[in-house]
């Protein structure tokens, strides 16, 4: 028998940060702020390890940026995990933040218990997820064999199982580039790698390592338009597509496989953003932030993918890194200047993060193009003057671009406008 | 061994199933054969989950008397078998005066047909009930719900199984003779079978059923539905579902509330003879977007989450107007069989009184005893989501695997997995599981924990990774290892 005393749950914790989500960029911001003083942290993480998407990540070219040498993603994210365990900074994992509320008040469950947190500052590293077969409508049968990149990526790397053996890809994103080669050198047909847009939405090098060297076609301005099979699939029809990436008519060409594997897309994670009442941006589909990561509320940070999809890892840690200065910054002044003045982009810009800057210091400005570009001026103006730029022999959307702004220039409070023009 | 059978039920959907349950309240050896690896694999499971209150249907009708019988009856159902339900209301909606004319004589059907709470509203009303419904006026009819068609399906057929009536799965009945004895030879996929009593309850097949009982001549056609499924994060604007004025034919393409918490838009589709065609045309994502939208402003393609096809079963007339359910016992052709021909819509909400009513049929030609230790409840395991903080707490102290989340969007938890692998119908398919658990079902669609529920099926069931399947017999997920090493 229970006495009603022991029924009642665990006492909340009390902690200055909670950081959810212990993958590249939780980690980088927790060493951070460890480093950086404050100790009375939590890294809570739903997975049995740390790490992350990275743990699945076996190929090479992570670290160039961050580390200067070529690693693994496993390589890449033991590089923190082992100085997260040399600090002894406190985490949990096989935990998950069931519930947020905008007081900073987290409920975990966790198999040696329910959990109840309270934290002066949130950081949420939460991350992606990959786009589906049914958020993007692909009409036809429902089979098995439909997969995400990813979710082929676990099933070879961690689970060792071979998902596939004749496949089509659709979509050319990093992951499905990266999954044509893994594919092919586990023995699996890649026929070929289909993408609705008129330019590919991987990295070049990718392209070139993950496609080209193996003689796997890219097909641009292509999508899939039927899926066949109704218990395993057996095929799919693929149709070319015009410039308003609708299918042609007379284009249609079936081809014969039992994987589709989907690279079209990834989704900032933001269910628990959205719980606490986060305003989001619907261009990146991450929280609208300052630049100092911080969201539309007080003391909730974000850095990563669950703010803004990245190319690079590399450049998810330097981001988490720059939030954890500011996340300091914010524990010893109990708030942050106020953000007043919106990023507004406009002319081939797809968006820019943060949306607002308080205009008292010099700032790192991410944006991605809407188009590609060649030979192209990307500026921030303010008041019609231009205060910061980047010239780019080629710009495209595949490519996270980041230029600093220095604020010394900003002459009034008013919007800046980041554009770019072709020379 | 030659095993005689006192009935044999063909199909195990919600009437299968159903009328196995109620069966099962009398001493008779019985069994289903279906011909897929689970329950509701085909139109109980592919639907829009709405309980009608039965005014649709014509007066006189048994669509309109089982219907109306099944919706009263739904609450002491849901009670007893543990199947969520909510009688939401609902309501259709109209604009012009021909949609008035129309709304009315579906009152008054609806009234002759003993549905006595509809009411008709004015447009604030109608916005009080739904906000940002788009029509003049409507039709309310309180007594219309929801269901989970699923878990509503598997409660009949887990309820069944407790009390004694045996499933075989993967077992597709391709001919019935009739012996000399007055017994039937039942020839499947994977054996023989015999019985003195045959139930088709065989849905979409109900016609080749028919034809292999000797009952002939009767037209079914599948009318196929294709439907969007929307993220949970619109379904609190939904509080029921809400129709458009029907026509003669359909019911119109409605958003329906789910249990979950998400949004159904549809059904749009025709008619075929393909019982197996789940496919949904792009067209229909559209048409489907663009008609739904003058009843509701907030379907957005941001929102899917999935789309699916479901097949009814309707039996037509040589001018091919759609006709009532045929329940019979055609003593002349198949005597002590139990016919089933085009339970289509209100299927879902009558499954109870069609139960009731096939084995009022069955009783006026033997006499039926009673099974005293027939058991009428059924529990579904319990799960974390549905549980106040404290009760979590203590669920996760008596059981640690409460504590492990399997399915993030659908928080669901690896004791629930493991409760539902261990099912009492045995069923190991990777959607056996979905449908029982939720897991694969929310936004993600299964990218974060389709991994785990495969590991953790293949570790509880000893399965080799090439047999496990994800639905149907032929869909095998998995080609092999790709390593050889220990794991």
């Amino acid at each position: 028998m229970k006495t009603p005393k022991e029924t009642a749950h665990a006492q909340t914790k009390h902690v200055d940060v909670a950081i959810i989500g212990g993958g590249p960029a939780g980690l980088a911001a927790a060493i951070q702020l460890y480093q950086n003083g404050i100790h009375n942290i939590i890294i809570i993480e739903r997975e049995k390890q740390l790490g992350g998407i990275l743990r699945q990540c076996i190929h090479d070219g992570f670290g160039l940026t961050r580390f200067s040498e070529m690693l693994s993603g496993p390589e890449y994210a033991q590089a923190f995990i082992d100085q997260v365990e040399t600090l002894g900074v406190p985490y949990l994992v096989n935990a998950s933040v069931v519930h947020f509320s905008p007081e900073k008040h987290l409920t975990v469950v966790t198999p040696s218990g329910l959990q109840t947190w309270d934290a002066k500052a949130v950081i949420l590293t939460t991350g992606c997820r990959e786009r589906t077969r049914g958020a993007l409508g692909i009409p036809g049968d429902r089979p098995v064999g439909v997969f995400t990149a990813g979710v082929a990526q676990a099933y070879i790397n961690l689970y060792n199982r071979m998902p596939a053996k004749e496949v089509v890809i659709l979509g050319s994103g990093d992951i499905g580039l990266i999954m044509a080669r893994r594919l092919t050198l586990e023995g699996a047909h890649v026929q070929a790698i289909f993408e609705i847009q008129p330019y590919p939405n991987g990295l070049p090098r990718n392209i070139q390592q993950c496609a080209n060297d193996y003689h796997i076609p890219l097909y641009l301005n292509h999508t899939v338009t039927q899926i066949h099979g109704r218990n395993r699939l057996t095929g799919v029809t693929v149709s070319q597509v015009d410039k308003d990436r609708q299918p042609i008519a007379g284009t249609d060409k079936f081809y014969p496989c039992d994987t589709l594997i989907l690279s079209v897309g990834l989704i900032p994670e933001n269910e628990l953003s959205r719980e606490a009442g986060v305003a989001l941006d619907p261009r990146t589909n991450g929280p609208v932030v300052n630049e100092f990561y911080q969201t539309s509320l007080d003391g909730v940070f974000v850095s990563g993918n669950v703010l803004q999809v990245h190319d690079l890892v590399d450049y998810v840690s330097l981001e988490a890194e720059r939030m954890a200065g500011n996340v300091t910054a914010y524990l010893h002044k109990g708030a942050l200047p106020e953000s007043s003045i919106r990023i507004v982009a406009k002319n081939s810009i797809g968006y820019t993060v943060p949306q607002r800057i308080s205009g008292q210091s010099d700032f790192l400005l991410s944006l991605r193009v809407s188009r590609p570009l060649t030979d192209c001026r990307i500026s921030v103006c303010q008041d019609g003057k231009e205060i910061a730029f980047r010239k780019l022999k080629k710009a495209i959307p595949a490519q996270l671009i980041q230029l600093t702004v220095s604020t010394d220039k900003l002459s009034s409070g008013h919007d800046l406008e980041v554009s770019a023009h072709e020379n | 061994m030659k095993q005689l059978y006192d009935v044999i039920i063909i199909g195990g959907g919600v009437i299968g199933s159903a009328i196995a349950r109620e069966l099962s309240r009398y001493q008779l050896k019985i069994c289903v054969l279906e011909k897929n690896l689970d329950v509701c694999y085909e139109t109980s499971g592919r639907n829009s989950g709405v309980v009608h209150a039965g005014f649709a249907y014509d007066v006189g009708s048994l669509k309109a008397k089982l219907c109306v019988e099944g919706n009263r009856h739904m609450g002491v159902l849901a009670e007893e078998l543990g199947f969520p339900f909510r009688r939401c209301g609902k309501i259709l909606v109209g604009s012009t005066p021909e949609d008035r004319t129309s709304l009315e004589s579906t009152l008054a059907q609806g009234m002759a047909n003993g549905v006595s709470d509809l009411v008709f509203v004015d447009k604030e009303r109608i916005r009080q009930l739904v906000p940002d419904v788009q029509g003049e006026f409507g039709l309310y009819s309180p007594s219309s719900g929801i269901v989970d068609p699923f878990l509503y399906t598997i409660a009949f057929a887990e309820n069944a199984s407790a009390n004694g009536v045996e499933y075989f799965f993967n077992h597709e009945v391709t001919a019935i003779s009739l012996n000399a004895d007055q017994t039937y030879l039942v020839t499947t996929t994977k054996g023989t079978f015999y019985s003195r009593w045959i139930v088709n309850s065989s849905g979409l097949s109900c016609g080749k059923i028919s034809d292999m009982l000797g009952i002939t001549g009767y037209t079914v056609v599948g009318s196929k539905g294709d439907y969007i499924i929307l993220d949970k994060r619109v379904g609190a604007m939904l509080p029921m579902p809400i129709y458009p004025v029907p026509n003669n034919f359909t019911m119109g393409i409605h958003l329906t509330n789910t249990i979950d918490g998400n949004v159904l838009v549809g059904p749009s589709g025709g008619t075929t003879m393909d019982m197996g065609d789940y496919s949904v045309p792009g067209d229909n994502i559209e048409h489907l977007s663009t008609c739904a939208s003058r009843l509701w402003p907030h379907i957005q393609k941001k929102d899917y989450i999935r789309n699916y096809s479901g097949l009814l079963a309707k039996r037509l007339d040589e001018n091919g107007v759609i006709q009532d359910f045929k329940i019979e016992i055609r003593d002349d052709i198949a005597p002590h069989a139990i016919n089933l021909v085009g339970i289509e819509s209100p299927g879902l909400t009558a499954a109870y009184a069609i139960a009731r009513y096939a084995i009022a049929l069955m009783r006026e030609r033997e006499k039926l005893e009673p099974n005293t230790s027939f058991n009428p409840i059924h529990r579904f395991p319990i799960r974390l989501r549905d549980l106040p903080l404290k009760e979590q707490a203590e669920l996760i102290r008596e059981n640690p695997d409460y504590g492990e989340v399997i399915c993030r969007c659908e928080q669901v938890t690896k004791a629930e997995v493991l409760q539902a692998i261990h099912n009492p119908l045995g069923v190991h398919c990777v959607t056996g599981i979905k449908y029982r658990t939720r897991a694969m079902m929310g936004r993600c669609q299964g990218g974060y924990c389709q991994m785990r529920l495969t590991q953790i099926i293949e570790k509880e069931t000893g399965e080799q990774a090439t047999d496990l399947r994800y639905a149907r017999a032929d869909s095998q997920v998995f080609f092999g290892k790709v390593r050889q090493e220990a794991e």
